[in-house]
């Protein structure tokens, strides 16, 4: 496999940043109905960072992970993932970007119904047409508490065990940023507690860099970094905030 | 990738197994086709073998020319006085002068025939059974007045050794009492044939060949080789004679049953095909549906760094996946479906031979690349459909396809094809010059153009047809009936092209019934304008020729005004094979004929030894004027000088002419055992009970002649074309049945899709 700019090792440098972005303005639509989802925002992720973004619906936070992961363009601005320049490149170039660099984590799990837990958790790399490593595919296995279930089809596993096995799936191909959308968002709260802890786990065990949209407090709170959106601007910053800091920051925002 | 699209098929069962039958039955078709001429192919090679087993080499008549094979035309005979000569050769260890032809077993009065299978006779030698066509297996061969026939025939017919029974060939009703039953080579039945076998001078009786001979079969002393005694006795050949050894002459005798045969499987291919393309629709739809309902998987998948080109090849993959299925399944229900056509032609009259089912390496090869290549073609355009799913439809709801690149040519390009589609519709139906082959592929392609052009085009006129066509659903249907509606206005394309497959099977059963009707029609008008009342006399299968001693009988029936006998066959004119006619004088009062250049019915009178008429279009084609010459060669060699006497312009629906026209006296001093095709009869006082009556009573001694009114004559010239209709609309209904699951397919699929 041809190997971008950067060194796959680039993961574990801590001083790079994995994402960044640079005045990104999204435009929906044309005159009178136009509608800008964002309008102008400068955005950086260092490698082994757990950022969440924050913000009501229609804030622009899903917005921005779309454009952040090469799956909708921005209006104006740059984006660069792992040093390269995403906003510019072509289907089959976004597509060995995605096999390289990018994980994904679904609010809906987005696991194919017709492959077992382990072989929906390798599909990345048979798509690349690589082999896993055995050892690492196990260690990640046990880590998610999946060890028992390889063998189960997604229909025979509970909303949790689903969740897992797509976070396995994201982390096999050691991503340069991993990407969360809603993770615990069709979860209960149970639940939703035990893959936040793994999440963060993830972040803390292997130094993988992730971006999580979310708008709950809770999930929020595990970030290093969040960032709080409204009409699509950037309008407040927490470090290694707790849940209530979050949900003061929300009130103040009248959110 | 591979596994995903194996796995995906396999989870969804209903919508597989219902795309596929589509493929299944086209498959079957092509499979059943090539399964039921094999196998009768093989009847006919392995009986022919058996028939000349023990012959080194053979002796025929040889026409002038090559026979057509259509028009009852048979090679001449020649002088038994050949015989001898060919058994005092030096390595001829023996041989057997043979006659055979048509001949009919007569049952109270009646013809024994099943369906329209032929009925045969032969000569036979009890001296010599190496040398017979037939072999004896109960009784004793036949002496004088003595007959053997099919065991089958017997059965069938429940007739016992010692009975009698009577026989016609070419001359009068001989009696004759059953000697013994027989096999043909080895086959015990050849599909509905009745056979029967005589000696000698019987035969030559029955045949009208006393004196003459139609086959010598000669065995070779032991050590010879065929070839060397076919040389031996080529040397002493006389002219319109031809030596082959029995493997050639088996080839031969087996060379009109194929030439039928391989038209037989063109025709069934052809509607294998048409299945075939119905199915791919029906495929094409079902692929694109579930595309539409599994965007989230295939964007999912592009998530994961699935390239375009993995997504086009996972469905073209399952399109593979599913061909392979269907053809293999196919291939299975296209051997029970050999079985079926064998009984169908049974049903409608043509029983053929059944040795037992050939699968050949040739059909399995066949039908499993035509089945997986159509199916490949048609998920190509579904897998290209699902390459433009978005990455992000794998987070967002509702996200639609973008149109593709090509969309905006759509509505020109679809519009070209059915254009050009037409245009060579068009080309093939007037063109000059195009052979028999020509005309049909560009007929065939045309079509096909013309039905992808409307599917596409259709696509367009669904929601307003929609709109139109569902009023009253909405109307009587209340909530359900609008929400119909609005289903099928939703989705143009899919509705279109759901209705499509339906379309083409439903336009080919209408040219079908709009030709036939057309045909029917003008074979009606043209009776009607060439004859104005009385009665006809056929054969009772309504095509073979008839002895002319029928015809000089019904002439004969108190009451006759008038009788033309009208007598048929292959002749040679300006180095073409063509259909011959011969009328006598007394057609001048049956027929009203168009003449053209000042011609009056007195030209019917007016043949004579030399004259001819010939119709409008071959005189067109020759440059014929009044006074042409015209020379006219019959299969025996000999010919006759004549020169045009009248031109006919004949209804479109036909005439019982052929090009060339001329008197029944003269045709009867160059052909031999002339015939007659049909005899018309004017009675006076018309169309009467008695004089129907009087007729019948007459032909008594003729039980194969049928004596018709004119309505009757057109409805049996009818009935053949009718029984190929209904085959032709069995056949058809294949591919409605197959639209009808496309339909089901795309209901189940859309149900599935509002229930998730």
């Amino acid at each position: 496999m041809a190997v971008e700019e950067q060194p796959k090792g680039a993961v574990v440098v801590p001083t790079t940043s994995a994402v960044e972005a640079r005045g990104l303005t999204r435009r929906y639509g044309e005159g009178e109905t136009a509608v800008d989802a964002l309008r102008g925002i400068d955005l950086d992720v260092r490698s082994g960072e757990l950022v969440a973004v924050m913000g009501p619906s229609g804030s622009g936070k899903s917005t921005l992970m779309h454009i952040l992961a090469g799956l909708d363009k921005p209006t104006t601005g740059t984006v660069q993932i792992a040093g390269t320049e995403i906003t510019g490149l072509d289907d089959s170039r976004l597509t060995r970007l995605r096999r390289e660099h990018i994980g994904f984590v679904f609010q809906f799990f987005n696991l194919l119904p017709m492959l077992d837990a382990e072989e929906n958790v390798v599909l990345p790399l048979s798509i690349a047409g690589e082999k896993p490593d055995k050892a690492w595919l196990d260690s990640l296995l046990s880590q998610m508490g999946l060890a028992e279930r390889r063998k189960h089809r997604p229909a025979e596993l509970s909303g949790g065990q689903q969740q897992r096995v797509a976070i396995a799936r994201s982390l096999v191909t050691r991503p340069t940023i991993l990407f969360a959308d809603e993770p615990t968002g069709n979860l209960d709260s149970k639940t939703a507690g035990e893959i936040l802890e793994l999440m963060r786990a993830s972040v803390d065990a292997y130094g993988q860099t992730t971006v999580m949209v979310t708008h709950e407090a809770r999930s929020a709170a595990i970030a290093h970094r969040i960032l709080f959106l409204e009409d699509g601007l950037i309008v407040k910053e927490l470090h290694d905030a707790s849940q209530q800091d979050v949900l003061a920051v929300m009130n103040s925002l009248g959110t | 990738m591979i596994r995903v699209a194996l796995r995906g098929m396999a989870r969804r069962k209903l919508r597989t197994a219902l795309t596929a039958i589509a493929i299944v039955l086209g498959v079957a078709l092509i499979t059943g086709t090539y399964v039921l001429t094999d196998s009768i192919k093989g009847a006919f090679g392995g009986i022919f073998t058996q028939v000349y087993r023990g012959t080194d080499a053979t002796v025929t008549g040889k026409s002038a020319f090559t026979l057509s094979g259509q028009n009852n035309t048979t090679a001449p005979p020649f002088a038994e006085s050949l015989l001898p000569k060919i058994r005092q050769l030096p390595d001829v260890a023996d041989a057997v002068g043979g006659v055979g032809g048509n001949a009919h077993l007569i049952l109270d009065g009646k013809v024994v025939h099943f369906g329209g299978a032929p009925n045969l006779g032969f000569s036979v030698d009890p001296k010599r059974p190496v040398l017979n066509s037939l072999k004896l297996v109960d009784g004793k061969w036949p002496g004088a007045n003595q007959v053997v026939i099919d065991e089958a025939t017997a059965h069938k017919k429940h007739l016992q050794l010692g009975q009698r029974i009577g026989v016609q060939a070419s001359g009068p009703t001989l009696r004759m009492t059953i000697s013994g039953l027989v096999h043909f080579g080895g086959a015990s039945s050849l599909g509905g044939a009745t056979l029967s076998g005589f000696n000698l001078p019987t035969a030559q009786q029955l045949f009208q060949r006393v004196g003459k001979l139609d086959q010598v079969r000669a065995k070779a002393k032991t050590g010879v080789a065929p070839a060397k005694l076919a040389a031996e006795i080529r040397a002493i050949l006389p002219p319109h004679t031809q030596v082959r050894t029995g493997q050639a002459q088996a080839k031969e005798d087996a060379k009109d049953t194929d030439s039928f045969l391989n038209f037989l499987q063109d025709f069934l291919l052809a509607f294998g095909g048409i299945a075939l393309f119905v199915g791919s629709f029906v495929i094409a739809n079902s692929l694109s549906i579930t595309i539409t309902q599994r965007t989230r998987e295939l964007a999912t998948l592009r998530t994961l760094g699935a390239s375009r080109r993995q997504v086009r090849r996972s469905i073209v993959i399952e399109g593979l996946a599913i061909g392979a299925i269907a053809s293999v399944a196919g291939i299975g229900v296209g051997l029970g479906l050999g079985v079926g056509l064998f009984k169908l032609f049974d049903a409608v009259g043509f029983t053929l031979p059944n040795n037992g089912l050939v699968l050949h390496q040739r059909t399995v090869i066949v039908a499993l690349i035509v089945g997986i290549l159509v199916t490949v073609l048609a998920s190509l355009r579904p897998a290209f459909r699902a390459t433009r799913v978005p990455p992000i439809a794998a987070v967002r709801e509702g996200s639609e396809l973008p149109p593709g690149r090509f969309a905006k040519y759509r509505p020109i390009g679809s519009t070209l094809l059915t254009v050009l589609g037409f245009g060579l519709l068009i080309y093939g139906l007037f063109a000059h010059g195009l052979g028999t082959k020509g005309v049909l592929l560009s007929m065939g392609v045309g079509t096909l153009l013309i039905f992808l052009g409307v599917a596409l085009l259709a696509a367009r006129f669904a929601r307003p047809l929609a709109w139109v066509l569902g009023a009253p659903a909405t109307r009587f249907g209340g909530a359900a009936g609008a929400l119909a509606r609005d289903n099928a206005r939703r989705n143009p394309q899919r509705t279109a092209s759901t209705a499509s497959a339906l379309m083409i099977g439903l336009a080919l059963v209408t040219l079908v019934s709009v030709m036939a009707a057309g045909i029917t029609k003008s074979f009606r008008g043209a009776v009607n304008d060439l004859w104005v009342s009385g009665y006809a006399v056929t054969a009772q299968n309504n095509f073979d020729p008839i002895p002319i001693a029928a015809g000089n009988a019904a002439a004969r029936t108190p009451g006759v005004q008038a009788i033309a006998n009208v007598r048929g066959g292959d002749a040679q004119i300006f180095n073409g094979v063509h259909q011959a006619t011969a009328v006598g004088p007394g057609a001048a009062q049956i027929f009203n004929m168009t003449w053209l250049d000042g011609g009056s019915n007195a030209v019917f009178s007016k043949l004579g030894a030399h004259g001819a008429f010939v119709d409008k279009g071959f005189a067109k084609s020759h440059h014929l004027t009044i006074g042409s010459p015209v020379q006219l060669t019959a299969p025996t060699g000999k010919g006759v000088a004549l020169h045009v006497i009248g031109i006919f312009d004949p209804p479109t629906g036909g005439s019982p002419f052929g090009p060339v026209t001329i008197s029944d006296t003269a045709w009867d001093k160059i052909y031999d055992t002339p015939q007659n095709l049909y005899s018309f009869v004017r009675m006076r006082g018309g169309e009467t009970d008695a004089a129907e009556a009087a007729l019948v009573n007459q032909l008594k001694a003729f039980p194969n002649a049928k004596v018709q009114t004119k309505k009757q004559f057109v409805d049996n010239q009818i009935s053949g074309l009718n029984a190929i209709l209904n085959v032709l609309f069995v056949l058809l209904a294949l591919s409605v049945i197959v639209s009808l699951f496309g339909i089901i397919n795309t209901l189940v699929l859309t149900a599935v899709r509002c229930g998730a």
